[in-house]
């Protein structure tokens, strides 16, 4: 158990949005919810997974919706408490834990906002160690774990609570009251026990593994060092493309962020395009024609200059960028896992290949 | 035939000039009251020159004054601030995460109102007038006479906004009201933060605007005057007065601009060394290299358009101690206060005298000096900047500008060669007085029967022609911006697309049309 405060929440949310890969929401907002919690309550006790009693009750909270909404309809603030307490009166059970569902600037902070404003210890994992934009992408599914019941709640005082078969009826019934709550909504969901958590339905280790990137990039810079090469070379993975971008076509649809960027290369990759298509988190890079990385490896967006993640919501044109690709974890290249996230559940007629693989160094 | 200003926190400087022919230049200290700097410098300008001024055209002013003042927290006025969005984003509200000072500067008279829209254009929740009503009338009580008004999702839908203005504007009628929809882009706080700064330098920025009419007038000039934007671009005064955020970050774009005008060189590490600070900026293909995404101005997260500067606290006014120089500087007082004009103070200036750099003022006081282990240092630290500028480890050309040039020998570690061109001096008005011009469109399409791609493109070659019929040679004209934000609530696939282009002014042609 440790103790993460006010300048823990600095590292994790750059980090977390390093993951996000572009979704999981706006770092900055992420980081300014969790740090007023943080001053308010005082700092949150995270534990690691082995930390957790087997008979432990976890609740992972978390935001769902576009992305791109976020940052103009910010919360009230108590619409994530409403939605994580409609849970645990739902099933009859108080729950000891919180987590979070996906790594992501603002889905790594926002159950530090859960556990610091109700005292409880936050479980230092996430459900898929990056971010994903539906509902039953998440390894606990691989695991049998249901994500309902799950509560969704809106800053109007609106929550709902679902109760569903599977996960994909919870990822189309979820979705379409996020949509009519205005395409965001706080949500509380993929309870588990303690002994689920640690036979590997969650990522261990997550937060900790933001928090490290977030300090590798504030304190590779600081040494006036390459940030985004300090980031390739934590997480294994490799530099895609560096330029210029030149378009970006977004549209909100059916409560996703959808978005195709085009960045025209400069320097080593002058005359080339890279063309990224997302939905909340980028799903493919494509050089020139050819999928150069695709779901469920990472497709990561950063800043030129300063090494910072960019956002789905933030990318626009005349941004230099570098995009780099990184290993999904180990989980998602199993066929289970592929057939839940993989390059051909999102449309794209072509076969995964490890980014490491395609790229060797 | 142009005057090119920029009015420094230090000196104000001026140039004359005709087509590419730099006519006359001169420094002078800026004054307390602004105009007083200007006035001395455009008449020395028409003394030096022998010019008839009406042959002037243009009076262009560059000023740091508005980004100054945000930056030390004074003359700034204290402003209602009202944000439309309740019940949600008061997690959030509005000057969160601004410094304290700042904040308290401006009084922190701030509201949270019930209204703004959803994405898709219905309401949060209905305007509450009462609630505004009462707002205005706390305001009037506490003598305020500027608001911000910020509403969710006013850059898809602007209604709130000026529904919400208009109810003020009943309670507080000779209010400035500045609206975000008009200010930002998408992201409530950072466009927010932009309009609160925005309100609460309406007021200098009448007295700023007056001054520099007075100043015009006092020459004999009826001349029309422009400032200088954020990105490199003119504005009217008549625009600058009700938008004066616009100017934020305009003295580094036009020290760059400046540069790359004087020395001729298209990609290059600028120095501009000034009375108490160094700002360093890249310039690639002839433009200042972006900032990213986020920029703090005061320690206040806005997103701007602006040139990547990086500061460090080394000028000609700076103070001497030992090998260390700076960041205390002498600032305007250095005439008076400097070893070789009688003063008490080491300065960086005096280092220069006494290794024989430059010749001003009384160089037998600083005889004794050992000036050789500061210059080290100041070159040292002034490389160092370069050097995180860069994005390769390859050395790159520097051009060095500014007053406070005379620092700097004329070698650099990590630079190709050191530059320090003609004129080196007044960069910043030569800056001013070779503004760009732009063109920008902003205008909802309905994209039934046409693409995207169609809309987008036929947009920009508005904005070019634009650019272009305000004086832009055609062909420096690029696209700086697009932005397309689809407005889900009107019907046939309807989409906002606001698109800037921005060119060198067609030296030429004459007459010049300010852009906005």
């Amino acid at each position: 158990m440790r103790l993460v405060g006010e300048a823990e929440l600095e590292d994790i949310a750059v980090g977390a949005a390093i993951l996000g890969t572009g979704g999981g929401g706006d770092p900055y907002i992420g980081k300014l919810l969790a740090q007023e919690a943080v001053r308010r309550h005082g700092p949150v006790q995270m534990v690691s997974v082995d930390e957790v009693a087997d008979d432990a009750f976890v609740v992972p909270s978390a935001m769902m919706g576009a992305p791109t909404v976020m940052v103009e309809k910010l919360p009230r603030g108590t619409e994530v408490i409403r939605a994580f307490k409609a849970l645990g009166d739902y099933v009859g059970r108080e729950p000891t834990h919180t987590t979070s569902i996906e790594a992501g600037g603002l889905n790594s902070t926002t159950p530090f906002v859960v556990a610091a404003q109700l005292g409880i210890p936050l479980v230092d994992a996430d459900g898929m160690g990056r971010a994903f934009p539906e509902i039953q992408m998440i390894v606990a599914t691989m695991h049998g774990v249901k994500a309902t019941p799950m509560t969704l709640a809106d800053e109007k005082g609106n929550s709902a609570v679902i109760d569903t078969i599977d996960n994909t009826w919870t990822e189309r019934l979820a979705r379409t009251l996020t949509v009519d709550f205005g395409a965001t909504a706080m949500i509380a969901l993929y309870p588990l026990t303690g002994t689920q958590l640690k036979a590997g339905a969650f990522v261990a280790g997550t937060i900790s593994l933001a928090e490290e990137l977030g300090r590798l990039v504030r304190e590779t810079r600081a040494a006036h060092g390459d940030p985004i090469g300090a980031v390739v070379e934590r997480l294994g993975g490799r530099r895609l493309f560096g330029g210029k971008v030149v378009d970006v076509a977004r549209r909100t649809e059916a409560g996703w962020a959808k978005a195709e960027a085009r960045i025209e290369g400069t320097g080593s990759d002058a005359g080339s395009a890279l063309v990224l298509q997302t939905q909340n988190e980028h799903l493919v890079a494509i050089r020139d024609g050819e999928v150069v990385c695709s779901v469920p490896d990472l497709i990561v967006v950063m800043d030129a200059e300063s090494g910072n993640p960019i956002t789905t919501e933030e990318l626009r044109y005349g941004f230099r960028v570098v995009v780099i690709g990184a290993p999904c974890v180990p989980d998602w290249r199993t066929e289970q896992g592929l057939a839940l996230v993989g390059p051909r559940y999102f449309g794209y007629d072509v076969d995964f290949v490890p980014v490491e693989e395609r790229f060797p160094a | 035939m142009r005057i090119g200003v920029d009015v420094g926190g230090t000196n104000t400087d001026a140039v004359l000039v005709d087509g590419r022919e730099v006519l006359a230049e001169a420094k002078t200290p800026t004054t307390p009251d602004v105009n007083g700097g200007i006035t001395a410098a455009l008449r020395a300008l028409v003394a030096d020159s022998g010019v008839d001024v009406a042959r002037v055209q243009a009076v262009m002013i560059g000023t740091t004054h508005f980004t100054n003042a945000v930056v030390e927290a004074r003359r700034l006025a204290p402003t209602g601030v009202i944000r439309l969005g309740l019940p949600a984003t008061e997690a959030l509200p509005p000057m969160v995460a601004w410094p304290a000072p700042l904040r308290e500067a401006l009084g922190d008279h701030v509201r949270l109102c019930h209204g703004g829209h959803e994405f898709d254009g219905r309401r949060i929740a209905p305007l509450d007038h009462d609630q505004l009503r009462r707002a205005a009338a706390d305001f009037a009580a506490a003598g305020i006479a500027t608001v911000a008004i910020s509403s969710v999702f006013s850059p898809v839908n602007a209604e709130a906004e000026q529904e919400a203005a208009g109810v003020v504007a009943e309670e507080l009628p000779d209010a400035a009201v500045s609206l975000s929809h008009e200010i930002g882009r998408i992201g409530l706080l950072e466009r927010e933060n932009a309009t609160i700064m925005n309100a609460c330098l309406r007021a200098l920025a009448t007295q700023i605007v007056a001054a520099f009419h007075a100043a015009v007038a006092e020459l004999g000039s009826d001349a029309p005057v422009y400032l200088s934007q954020n990105d490199g671009t003119l504005m009217a005064v008549g625009y600058a007065e009700r938008y004066p955020v616009a100017t934020f970050a305009s003295g580094p774009t036009n020290s760059m601009r400046g540069a790359a005008f004087l020395s001729g060189l298209a990609d290059c590490a600028v120095v501009d060394i000034g009375g108490t600070t160094s700002d360093v900026g890249i310039l690639q293909h002839g433009f200042p290299r972006e900032a990213g995404a986020a920029v703090e101005i005061g320690g206040v997260r806005t997103n701007f358009r602006m040139p990547d500067v990086l500061s460090l606290g080394i000028g000609g006014g700076s103070h001497v101690h030992g090998s260390e120089v700076g960041p205390l500087s002498v600032g305007y007082e250095l005439t008076e206060r400097a070893l070789v004009f009688g003063g008490d103070v080491l300065t960086a200036t005096d280092l220069a005298v006494a290794a024989g750099l430059v010749e001003i003022g009384d160089r037998a006081r600083v005889a004794g000096v050992d000036a050789e282990p500061a210059l080290a240092r100041i070159a040292e630290r002034i490389a160092e900047t370069v050097d995180r500028m860069k994005t390769s480890a390859e050395p790159i050309p520097v051009v060095v500008v500014g007053g406070g040039s005379i620092v700097l020998r004329d070698s650099l570690a990590g630079a190709s060669e050191l530059v320090k061109p003609e004129h080196y001096a007044v960069a910043n008005a030569i800056g001013a007085a070779i503004a760009q011009v732009g063109g920008e469109v902003d205008k909802v399409v309905a994209l039934e029967g046409t693409t995207r791609e169609d809309a987008l493109t036929e947009a920009k070659d508005e904005a070019v022609e634009k650019a272009i019929a305000a004086g832009a040679e055609r062909d420096s004209v690029r696209v700086v911006d697009v932005e397309d934000v689809p407005i889900a609530y009107l019907p046939g696939n309807a989409t906002r697309i606001r698109v800037k282009a921005v060119g060198e002014l067609d030296l030429g042609r004459v007459g010049i049309a300010a852009g906005r």
